[in-house]
């Protein structure tokens, strides 16, 4: 990031400004990903559906990113931090920038992502920071109903036919190497939960896998052995490659015309 | 218009229902599903609506194409929202017509194999971000011109989504000329974008009225039955009223030489579309009809399996609740 | 053709408004069951703040929201202000619009 870590309290600083990217990251690429989808899906309510989930998301960055700018004090905007950063600046999980594929996997991303990101707006209502308690406080009303939505679709889809319930399954093989990453501690995690801002993640795991394994077990799905988890996304160290080409179209604008108003 | 050239069914009923039909239709009456009608009346609505709604089904593509490159965060939203009202506003009106005994499904099986139409104007490309402004506030402007007198169409579930629509409606165009006035205000390049998207979608928003009234044999049938409220040159001739000095305003030049104001009349004269274009257009020769149409065919048949899993669900849990019970 | 099997039912979606007395018949949509039927009509008839409570029917079937929904299921759309036509600001001389 640009800001120096030379003080105490800017090295504080950092590690909000990260967190707070972490979460305007995780909504602001999903959301693009789920927007993706409009004009485009199963069915007109779906296609509405989608659309208000992608609408929800794409106002909790607006939020989160705000708050991010603001913490930073360098003059940059939410505008800013989403069109001006390159790959390696970003903070979001591995899991939100995969691609949609068919359908059953852009809807298993959103119920692997939806049951995490309740629990942690849940535990971030009682953050010691105002501002983010207050965000969480609104944002947890819009997720409550992402998780519900996204939760019975997998259930309908794994429990459908022979072939909805492949696709589900085939779904879950492919992204379940995503969800270990939300779960891991880094020192932004540390320092942040010693501050009584944010929980550990770690902690959330066992309520996770709790909620998940009743979801699935409903789908008549099956999580394969090990815990094997893909890592680099919300520490920025190694995104995957599908990132890149995301922001060539979502930035294109503002890289093409320079300190144009839009 | 978003419905273009429905053709008026003819009708065989007996006179005296017919007569006592246009006395109800004459009185300001609305006719609801379970009322009587005239064969033709029904047909003509089905196609009517339904041409309607696939409008707004295939309108979400051209400016869906924008959505994921929106400028700003607050631009995707809006955006987002726009198109995601369009979707609804086809739900809408599909649900009308399904009210008259055809299937959503059968519409939409229509539209996929050419049977049934959908407006002109989403066949043409957008390319750049002030075609998202342009589309706004000339195609939008332009459909809210027909939309707002339909309110009061003599067919009561027809008539109410009208009422949602128009309310739903009122911002889209409103945004359209928003982002005009940040690009007309802008850069240099933004300016050009904005001057070259009116003069691409000023000839196709004119043809979205339909030909002109003297070689529109649909009218009359349509009017009598008050599924259409006004003449194609009478609405054409109040959009181009109201939007030469929007564009004045915007400093922006209808790319119309011909165009003055009439005194006379008291409405400007201006020139007419290209009529072989739009029937090329309507024929399946657009610049993107093709595409248009494969973007939908893949929403449909690629997600069948959702549709059928959903349904397969819902099946095995009615089937486990009862065997409950 | 249509398949029949697959083609999800219609429902009917009452909305009974923040400020109204009653539920109000305020259109259709198609869900393969109740509890999506529900969920569909929250995301199509309820994008702007419009109400506070649900019926779907199907048949002679009745099914209705539950009260605890309220929370999650309405407040999130209060924020989405571009969704009405006054937070656009059009000069004056402009007209009409």
């Amino acid at each position: 990031m640009a800001t120096p870590a030379s003080s105490t309290a800017a090295q504080l600083d950092e590690a909000l400004f990260t967190f707070l990217l972490r979460m305007g990251d995780n909504t602001l690429v999903l959301g693009h990903r789920v927007s993706e989808w409009c004009g485009h899906a199963p069915v007109l309510e779906e296609d509405i559906a989608l659309a208000n989930t992608a609408l929800d998301l794409i106002g909790q960055t607006q939020m989160w990113l705000g708050l991010a700018a603001d913490v930073e004090g360098q003059g940059r905007s939410a505008d800013d931090l989403a069109m001006l950063r390159d790959v390696w600046d970003f903070r979001n999980l591995l899991l939100v920038e995969q691609p949609n594929g068919d359908f059953g996997q852009t809807i298993m991303r959103q119920y692997l992502f939806d049951q995490f990101h309740l629990l942690l707006l849940r535990a971030l209502q009682d953050s010691a920071d105002d501002r983010i308690a207050g965000i969480a406080a609104k944002a947890v009303k819009e997720v409550g109903y992402h998780v519900e939505r996204s939760a019975e679709t997998v259930i309908g889809l794994g429990d459908g036919t022979e072939e909805s319930h492949g696709r589900m399954q085939a779904a879950l093989d492919w992204l379940s190497p995503y969800v270990g990453e939300m779960f891991v501690s880094d020192e932004i995690d540390a320092e942040m939960a010693t501050r009584g801002i944010v929980p550990d993640p770690a902690s959330l795991r066992a309520p996770y896998d709790a909620a998940l394994a009743e979801v699935l077990a409903k789908a008549t799905l099956s999580r394969h052995e090990g815990d094997f988890a893909h890592q680099g996304g919300k520490t920025g160290f190694r995104h995957s490659e599908h990132l890149g080409h995301m922001l060539t179209q979502m930035q294109w604008l503002q890289r093409a015309y320079p300190g144009a108003a839009w | 218009m978003y419905a273009q050239m429905v053709k008026s069914e003819a009708t065989q009923d007996d006179p005296e229902k017919l007569a006592a039909f246009q006395a109800r239709i004459d009185a300001g009456e609305k006719i609801e599903p379970k009322d009587w009608m005239p064969e033709g009346y029904r047909k003509t609505l089905i196609r009517q609506i339904g041409q309607h709604a696939h409008s707004e089904i295939v309108g979400q593509l051209p400016e869906g194409n924008w959505i994921t490159r929106a400028p700003t965060l607050e631009r995707k939203a809006i955006l987002l929202a726009k198109v995601q009202d369009e979707a609804g506003h086809g739900l809408y009106l599909y649900c009308a017509a399904e009210t008259l005994g055809v299937s959503r499904d059968e519409l939409t099986e229509m539209l996929l194999d050419g049977r049934m139409k959908y407006s002109s104007i989403f066949n043409y490309p957008t390319l750049t971000w002030a075609d998202m402004g342009a589309v706004g506030w000339l195609v939008d402007g332009a459909a809210i011109m027909n939309q707002v007198p339909l309110q009061r169409t003599s067919y009561g579930p027809y008539s109410r989504a009208m009422v949602r629509i128009c309310k739903e409606e009122s911002f889209h165009q409103r945004q359209g000329f928003d982002i005009m006035m940040k690009m007309a205000g802008g850069t240099e390049a933004q300016r050009r974008m904005a001057q070259d998207a009116l003069n691409r979608f000023w000839y196709p928003s004119l043809m979205m009225f339909g030909p002109s009234d003297k070689d529109s044999v649909h009218s009359s049938q349509s009017m009598k039955w008050r599924i259409k409220m006004n003449t194609n040159d009478e609405l054409r001739q109040k959009f181009v009223d109201q939007t030469v000095p929007q564009a004045e305003y915007l400093g922006l030049t209808v790319p119309d030489e011909t165009l003055a104001w009439n005194d006379e009349k008291g409405g400007y004269d201006f020139a007419e579309p290209d009529w072989s274009e739009f029937h090329g257009v309507l024929k399946g020769n657009g610049p993107c009809n093709a595409e248009r149409m494969r973007a939908r065919n893949a929403a449909w048949d690629d997600n069948a399996w959702v549709r059928e899993g959903l349904m397969a669900h819902a099946a095995k849990k009615k089937a486990a609740k009862v065997a409950a019970e | 053709m249509s398949d029949a099997k697959t083609e999800w039912p219609l429902w009917e979606v009452f909305i009974r408004g923040q400020h109204g007395l009653s539920h109000r018949h305020v259109g259709s949509l198609h869900a393969p069951d109740a509890e999506m039927a529900i969920k569909n009509a929250r995301d199509v008839y309820t994008r702007r703040n419009e109400g506070v409570s649900i019926w779907v029917v199907e048949a002679t079937q009745i099914t209705a929201s539950s009260p605890s929904d309220k929370g999650p299921l309405y407040e999130p759309s209060e924020s989405k202000v571009y969704r009405h036509p006054t937070f656009f600001d059009i000069p004056k001389d402009v007209g009409a619009m």
